[in-house]
C-alpha cells in the first residue's frame, strides 16, 4: 500500500496519431492513469492536434485552408487505421462499439478532461498545420514544445508513444 | 472450493455496512475503474462502496486500482454474469 507522503505517479504521453484506434488506446489509458490517482501529460502533435480540437475550419495561407478541409472537423473524424474505406470504417466500429456499450471518444477525451489530464498542444505542429489554440476545446493548455515533454517525460514513470 | 468462498463472501456482504451502491452494469473499461475512483471520496474513510459490474475485466482493473490508490478491496466475488466488489476508502 503507498505511504500517505509517497510521490504521485505520473504518466507522460505523445499522441502524434489521429487514428481512432490509436486514440481510442491513448484516451483510455489517460483515464485510467488520472483513475489511478496518476499526473497524467498529453502531449499531442501532428496528426493528434484534431483528436483535442473544436470542429471549426482553420488555416491561414493556401495549403493550411486545404489541409483544414481534407483534415479537417473534430475527433468524431477520426478513422480506424485499417479499414477505413473512406469512411465505412468509422461507421462500422462506431456501430459496433455502440453496441458494445464502449463510451464514445469524444466523451473519453472529454472525461479525461473532467478528469484532470494535462492536454498540450505542440506549438511547432499547431505552426505548421495552422491550428491555433482557440482552435481547441476548453481544457486544453496553452502549447508547448519539446522540453517542456521531456520534462514531464523524465520526471514519468510511465511514458508512452501513440 | 470456489463454493465456500461464495458462501463467505455472502456472509462477508451482510456482516459489513455498504455506505453507497454504485451501479457499473453494462460499463465496460475503462468506466468501471474510473466511476469507483469518482466515486471514493463520496463515502468517509474506513466507509464501504458495493459495486456491481458485468464487465470481466472489471475483476483484474478494480484490484489494481485499489493497490495503486492505498484502498481496499475487501471482496471481489462472480455472481451469475456480474461481478460484485466491497470497497473500502482507506484514506
Amino acid at each position: 500500500m503507498p505511504e500517505e507522503n509517497e510521490k504521485q505517479k505520473s504518466l507522460a504521453m505523445v499522441v502524434m496519431s489521429g487514428d481512432m484506434d490509436k486514440l481510442f488506446g491513448a484516451f483510455i489509458i489517460a483515464n485510467g492513469a488520472a483513475a489511478m490517482g496518476m499526473e497524467v501529460t498529453m502531449f499531442f502533435t501532428f496528426w493528434g492536434l484534431r483528436a483535442i480540437k473544436k470542429n471549426v475550419s482553420t488555416g491561414k495561407t493556401l495549403f493550411g485552408k486545404m489541409l483544414g478541409m481534407m483534415y479537417g472537423g473534430d475527433i468524431s473524424k477520426a478513422n480506424p487505421s485499417k479499414f477505413s474505406f473512406g469512411g465505412l470504417g468509422r461507421w462500422m466500429f462506431n456501430k459496433m462499439m455502440g453496441n458494445h456499450n464502449v463510451a464514445k471518444l469524444s466523451e473519453l477525451r472529454d472525461m479525461a478532461v473532467q478528469l484532470g489530464v494535462n492536454m498540450y498542444g505542440c506549438q511547432m505542429s499547431m505552426d505548421v498545420m495552422e491550428i491555433p489554440q482557440e482552435a481547441f476545446i476548453d481544457g486544453v493548455k496553452e502549447p508547448v514544445g519539446v522540453g517542456f515533454f521531456l520534462m514531464k517525460a523524465q520526471d514519468a514513470d510511465i511514458t508512452l508513444f501513440i | 472450493m470456489p463454493g465456500a468462498a461464495r458462501e463467505e463472501g455472502i456472509a462477508m456482504s451482510e456482516e459489513i455496512k455498504v455506505d453507497l451502491e454504485l451501479d457499473l452494469k453494462g460499463l465496460l473499461c475503462p468506466l468501471p475503474m474510473v466511476k469507483v475512483s469518482q466515486n471514493i471520496g463520496n463515502v468517509p474513510v474506513g466507509g464501504v462502496i458495493r459495486a456491481v459490474a458485468t464487465d470481466p475485466g472489471s475483476m483484474a482493473d478494480i484490484p489494481a486500482w485499489a493497490k495503486s490508490t492505498g484502498n481496499e478491496v475487501l471482496s471481489a466475488e462472480k455472481q451469475g454474469n456480474e461481478f460484485v466488489f466491497l470497497v473500502k476508502r482507506v484514506k
